[in-house]
């Protein structure tokens, strides 16, 4: 199985391992299968985006690899322990400590400040008063928000809001990033700076980053791994040579005038 | 999370929906002020009752008589339960060692003797026979003198007497003239002859007088005293206390004069013509009325029958226990229903916040957290909601107490402090309005901690 490993990783170990994964919803009398028997071993930083239509069950099995959801069958062994089986507490404290989440609706909590909420997973994993303040600009700065920090949400454009929630997802240092359709609620020029953005943290931070998106082109270029998937079945698993990639992300970055790590042209 | 997080987290949401959040929070405060008026008015009244029959020094005291055949004091009171097991000649005379025995004993504030004798006062060259009662010095402490036209007795050895209005009116038809004008007191003064004193009388009839009267001469004697003050009613009337006296004057002055006793005819027949002086009875006072029970015990141990009104002040106690029961029910009722209104304002914030529970999830808050954070902000409305109606209610009874003045001033009456909010019922109503807050927070926070995190993020 290709992979894009960071230095030092173990290469033989999948972070992430999903066999024979299952996810069923009762509506009424009908029994409804939104995730049919996927097996999928993912390594530590690895791009990997879920393509697939809309019912595809591809948001459905990023939750349950999220530990958002409970699969109905089947094991997810992330770092050894599976999540299918972890106490209610233990799940709470995987998506605090290892799991990042960014949703399409960016989902930030309107009644606080950007740098709010970017402080509140260091408020749920109880981090110290002094060090948060830190680690708040830092992941601010780095997704080149540090000067908006006082904002509400109200107050920023989407393309904003969606790295305001990307810092929220890295400020306690996860590491598995998941994105949920980072780019469906954006224009094409933000997309596209979001998803440069998730690039760069995967290359240099060496996090794994899982994104579900139904934009095939997207996931070309930036991915270096695409797993397909239709009515809940794994159709399709396919890796992307590093070259292609980086020649996509470049010829991406052209295209919208954007650079991981400078500041942003203007509010969108 | 930390619970100053938490705290913070919560009082800012309170903050977000600071109308319905603060008309919530205003219901819990009108239950808690109607819980703390009705209490207050409760509580007061029983303060009330409780001073006006700590004046008439009944119930924080205990009184003395001796074992020797007496029945009650002057004969008048109930029979001591445990005369039956004393002989009366064995049992121990109410005497000045007895009398610093009790003094020693824990929780006694005072011990005084009863010392009442009849009197002939001298005014204007005119007599009037009356009754002459000592008061102790600390009754000018228990309010006996509240209303008196003058002033108290200057000092616990001043030649000074306190008349009831009643006598004034027979020595002046203006009574309040008299303050600062003498009386003198014509009064029979106890004696004692020894047996040697006899034996060398030489008349013989002088002999047979002195032994026809036991051995105790009966001399008429006069004090002058200045008439402090007067007072209208007859100050802590009843069994043991004060009353029966027309005339007052300090304590120790009552005893420096000696003056004859009705026991001391009875002692003197029963020593066989050598007694010592005794008293009539002792008034044993006490810390508090708590305190009657163990001091009449140490006392009886002792030798001595007592009787106290303590079964009374249980009585008391009960009704008002009673009283209180029903006012807190009433006054319940409407914290009640606030409670009702903060179950109804966080199950509607939890369908707002609903998303928002997602979102905390999907960072990796606990079922805990989530349930805590719903917890503090109704523990947060009901804290603040019991101090406003603390607050509200101390108000309220307040403006009844300064209604009820009005009125009974208007009456002639003087006005009276009917409404008390003491710290424990503070402190309980707030402790009371927490409570019940986080008791109507029960239901929502569990039903925001069981929110499924997809589901609750998918919600719009």
């Amino acid at each position: 199985m290709p992979s894009n490993q960071t230095p030092g990783q173990d290469s033989e170990q999948p972070l992430i391992q999903a066999q024979n994964v299952s996810r069923q919803y009762r509506l009424g009398e009908a029994v409804i299968t939104a995730v049919n028997d996927v097996s999928l071993d993912i390594r530590a930083g690895e791009f990997l985006a879920l393509l697939g239509s809309s019912g595809s069950g591809k948001s459905t099995f990023l939750n349950l690899l999220a530990g958002l959801d409970r699969p109905t069958s089947g094991a997810i062994h992330v770092r050894g322990r599976n999540l299918a089986a972890i106490d209610s507490v233990e799940l709470a404290r995987y998506r605090r400590d290892t799991v990042g989440m960014v949703f399409q609706s960016f989902n930030l909590l309107p009644r606080m400040t950007l740098e709010e909420n970017v402080e509140l997973p260091l408020r749920l994993a109880e981090v110290d008063r002094n060090e948060r303040e830190g680690r708040v600009a830092a992941a601010l700065e780095h997704v080149r928000l540090g000067a908006r920090r006082r904002h509400r949400p109200s107050e920023l454009s989407g393309g904003e809001q969606q790295r305001g929630a990307l810092a929220r997802a890295l400020v306690n240092r996860p590491a598995i990033l998941f994105a949920d359709e980072p780019t469906g609620n954006l224009d094409s020029v933000n997309g596209e700076q979001i998803l440069l953005l998730l690039r760069e943290i995967q290359s240099t931070l060496g996090m794994t980053v899982i994104m579900v998106t139904h934009e095939r082109p997207l996931a070309e270029r930036f991915a270096n791994r695409i797993a397909v998937l239709s009515d809940g079945h794994l159709v399709s698993d396919t890796a992307q040579t590093p070259q292609n990639v980086a020649e996509q992300t470049t010829r991406a970055s052209v295209g919208t005038g954007f650079q991981p790590g400078q500041p942003s042209a203007s509010k969108s | 999370m930390k619970s100053r997080d938490l705290t913070e987290l919560a009082l800012r949401n309170l903050r977000e929906a600071i109308l319905r959040n603060s008309l919530t929070t205003l219901g819990v405060a009108v239950g808690v002020a109607s819980l703390v008026a009705m209490l207050s008015l409760g509580v007061g009244l029983q303060t009330l009752a409780s001073q006006r029959l700590n004046k008439s020094g009944l119930f924080d005291a205990v009184f003395v008589t001796s074992r020797r055949g007496m029945r009650g004091m002057n004969g008048e009171g109930p029979r001591p339960a445990s005369t039956k097991t004393a002989k009366p000649e064995d049992a121990k005379p109410l005497d000045e060692p007895a009398r610093q025995q009790f003094e020693k004993l824990a929780n006694v504030t005072e011990v005084y003797p009863q010392v009442r004798f009849l009197t002939e006062v001298r005014f204007n060259g005119a007599s009037y026979s009356t009754n002459v009662l000592g008061l102790p010095d600390s009754s000018r402490a228990s309010g006996t003198f509240d209303g008196i036209i003058g002033r108290a007795f200057s000092s616990p050895t001043a030649d000074e007497a306190i008349l009831q209005s009643e006598f004034a009116k027979e020595l002046s038809p203006q009574p309040a003239t008299l303050v600062g004008k003498d009386i003198t007191l014509r009064y029979a003064q106890r004696h004692e002859t020894s047996s040697a004193d006899v034996a060398n009388e030489k008349d013989i009839d002088k002999q047979m007088d002195d032994l026809m009267s036991g051995g105790i001469s009966i001399v008429s004697r006069d004090k002058k005293l200045r008439i402090a003050g007067i007072i209208d009613s007859d100050p802590s009337a009843g069994i043991g206390g004060f009353g029966g006296g027309r005339v007052f004057i300090p304590l120790r002055v009552a005893e420096d004069l000696h003056a004859a006793q009705p026991n001391d005819v009875q002692e003197f027949v029963r020593a066989g013509g050598s007694s010592k002086p005794t008293y009539m009875a002792l008034t044993v006072r006490v810390k508090s009325p708590k305190d009657v029970l163990k001091v009449e015990e140490a006392v009886k141990k002792m030798g001595f029958s007592t009787f106290s009104l303590l079964d009374a002040t249980r009585s008391l106690r009960l009704v008002f226990t009673v009283f209180d029961l029903f006012l807190g029910l009433f006054g319940s009722l409407a914290l009640t229903v606030a409670s009702l209104g903060i179950i109804n304002t966080l199950v509607m914030a939890i369908l707002e916040r609903r998303r928002e529970i997602g979102v905390l999830k999907a960072l990796g808050a606990t079922d805990r957290d989530v349930r805590s954070l719903f917890f503090a902000e109704a523990g947060a409305m009901g804290f603040l909601g019991g101090i406003s109606g603390v607050a509200l209610g101390w108000l309220i009874g307040a403006a009844l107490t300064w209604g009820t003045t009005i009125y009974l001033r208007r009456q002639d009456l003087p006005g009276v402090k009917i409404s008390y909010v003491p710290w424990w019922l503070a402190a309980g109503a707030i402790a009371f309005a927490v409570v019940v807050s986080l008791l109507a927070g029960l239901y929502p926070a569990g039903r925001a901690a069981r929110l499924n995190p997809v589901e609750a993020l998918r919600y719009e």
